[in-house]
């Protein structure tokens, strides 16, 4: 069966050290101003109770994706295991793509082209570059169509979500709660 | 105090939300609706009365429309990043791409709407084109041709401007564009501001009085689809709520209620009703009036929905 790649995040494990961004700049040479993920930190609640809850954020990859729909020169495509990818040489910096991405991921490359997380594909499905970093390995990334995956084990047996659900893109990148 | 604070750890320049499309966007849309205004009005006169005489500025102003649209394409043109790759969006078409059908229903409307053109040309702007054109003119004047390339124009000019909204309504992921309404009030506002377009050329008084009655017609027309527009995103949901909220009381709305609501209809529509009970106004005025109020939508709402999204972090 063709793989279906997804990532998932413990949020309980991750520390906001921001070492998954750092490391995607340096893996995928992404150009100063741009960045692929990214943190973000969360308060919730009344004080003294607060909960803070840190996701490190990019392409969701999503099942549904408005930004392949809305490309006009099909740069913006399926790829390998579902993935959601960027042809640059197709691409004219049209921006339908920013505008259509209700997770903000796509930024413009200064090159012209535009640019997001491609789920480390040039690794070929195996680690992506954010996992190998994360100092409290709270990164998994494999393949949900394989029961005996660490992310299908994970998903079946941890409580999850995904980033606003009700955008409607059946994200697959899912946060462990 | 409940609190909900999200704390951006690394500030990345798009989720700052920095817009990403400046002003040629809304220029490109504003001329396309122009184009397409211009394109219906003047087939559904071809198309009501066929015998009847029209004035020569009003058959010459059939040329604004490929020459708005082409100053608008030049403006979409300079919006991409990659300028010299543009023959791409002719090496697919994309069925739910709208930018891909624009792309492709403006490779029909410049030979449809240069053809129409032609055969309107009339006694000495005929007799100075050249022989094989003036063929190609003779040919497009004939009343059976002329009938079906005026209801071309109209079609294509109809479609070309429902798309300059669908182009926006089509992203789900901004919930101010997301409505179906924008296509029809793009619609509406491209043959408002295309009638006020050709009131500031000297047509003659009928003409004049045609285009006036129109006019107001299409801009009770828009405030009607205005209204719905507004009435969809304040009964919609919170993330809809939030994005009119930018348009109702927000940042925009100054700027909304000033130039397009007060300035671009509640006027002019005060001004073109006075002007058909008789009392004579300035030629330039409203019409101007309207031209700003049709472009200051395009540019306030493509703004504003760059700034609405779900709350996705
Ligand atoms: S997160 Fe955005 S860029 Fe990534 S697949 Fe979904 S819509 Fe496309
Ligand atoms: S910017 Fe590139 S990837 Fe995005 S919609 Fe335009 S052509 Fe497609």
């Amino acid at each position: 069966m063709e793989p279906r790649y997804v990532m998932v995040l413990d949020t309980r494990r991750c520390v906001a050290c921001s070492a998954c961004v750092i490391v995607c700049k340096t893996e995928n040479d992404v150009p100063e101003g741009g960045f692929r993920d990214w943190v973000v930190s969360e308060t919730r609640g009344r004080f003294p109770a607060l909960s803070t809850e840190n996701r490190s954020l990019r392409c969701n990859h999503c099942a549904f994706a408005p930004c392949i729909d809305n490309c006009p020169t099909g740069a913006s495509h399926r790829g390998p295991g579902g993935t959601v990818q960027i042809d640059r040489v197709k691409c004219t910096g049209c921006k339908n793509c920013i505008s259509a991405c209700p997770y903000d991921a796509r930024f413009v490359h200064p090159r012209g082209f535009i640019d997001k997380c491609t789920f480390c594909m040039h690794r070929k499905g195996a680690y992506t570059a954010c996992q190998t970093v994360c100092p409290t390995e709270c990164i998994h990334f494999g393949d949900a169509n394989d029961p005996g995956s660490e992310v299908s084990r994970l998903l079946a047996t941890r409580d999850h979500k995904v980033v606003a659900p009700e955008a409607g893109t059946r994200p697959r990148v899912h946060y462990l709660v | 105090m409940a609190m909900n604070e999200i704390e951006i750890l690394k500030a990345t320049p798009h989720l700052a939300r920095e817009h990403w499309w400046g002003w040629e966007i809304p220029v490109y849309l504003f001329l396309g609706g122009l184009a397409a205004g211009i394109m219906i009005l003047t087939s559904v006169r071809v198309l009501r009365d066929p015998e009847g005489e029209r004035s020569e500025t009003f058959r010459l102003l059939s040329w604004l429309a490929p020459l708005v649209l082409s100053i608008g394409m030049f403006a979409l043109w300079l919006d991409l990043e990659r300028r010299w790759d543009v023959p791409r969006f002719y090496l697919a078409f994309r069925p739910k791409a709208p930018m891909s059908w624009g792309a492709w229903i403006l490779l029909a409307v410049y030979p449809l709407v240069a053809l129409f053109a032609l055969g309107e040309l009339r006694g000495r702007w005929r007799d100075r084109l050249a022989p094989r054109l003036r063929a190609v003119a003779d040919w497009a004047d004939a009343p059976a041709i002329k009938r079906r390339l005026a209801w071309g124009n109209a079609a294509v000019g109809t479609l070309l401007g429902i798309y300059t909204g669908v182009l926006l309504s089509a992203m789900s992921a901004r919930p101010l564009w997301s409505s179906a309404v924008l296509g029809p009030l793009f619609l509406t506002s491209g043959g408002s501001t295309a009638a006020a377009l050709m009131l500031l050329f000297r047509v003659d008084e009928r003409e004049r009085r045609g285009l006036s009655k129109l006019d107001l017609g299409l801009i009770c027309m828009e405030v009607a689809l205005l209204g719905l527009f507004f009435l969809n995103l304040m009964t919609g949901s919170d993330t809809s709520q939030r994005a009119g909220g930018l348009l109702l009381g927000g940042p925009y709305t100054a700027s909304f209620f000033g130039l397009v609501v007060f300035g671009g209809l509640a006027v002019p529509l005060f001004g073109e009703a006075r002007e058909m009970r008789g009392h004579n106004g300035s030629r330039w005025f409203l019409p101007l009036l309207i031209l700003i109020g049709g472009l200051a939508l395009r540019w306030i709402l493509v703004a504003a929905g760059q700034a609405s999204s779900w709350n996705a972090l």
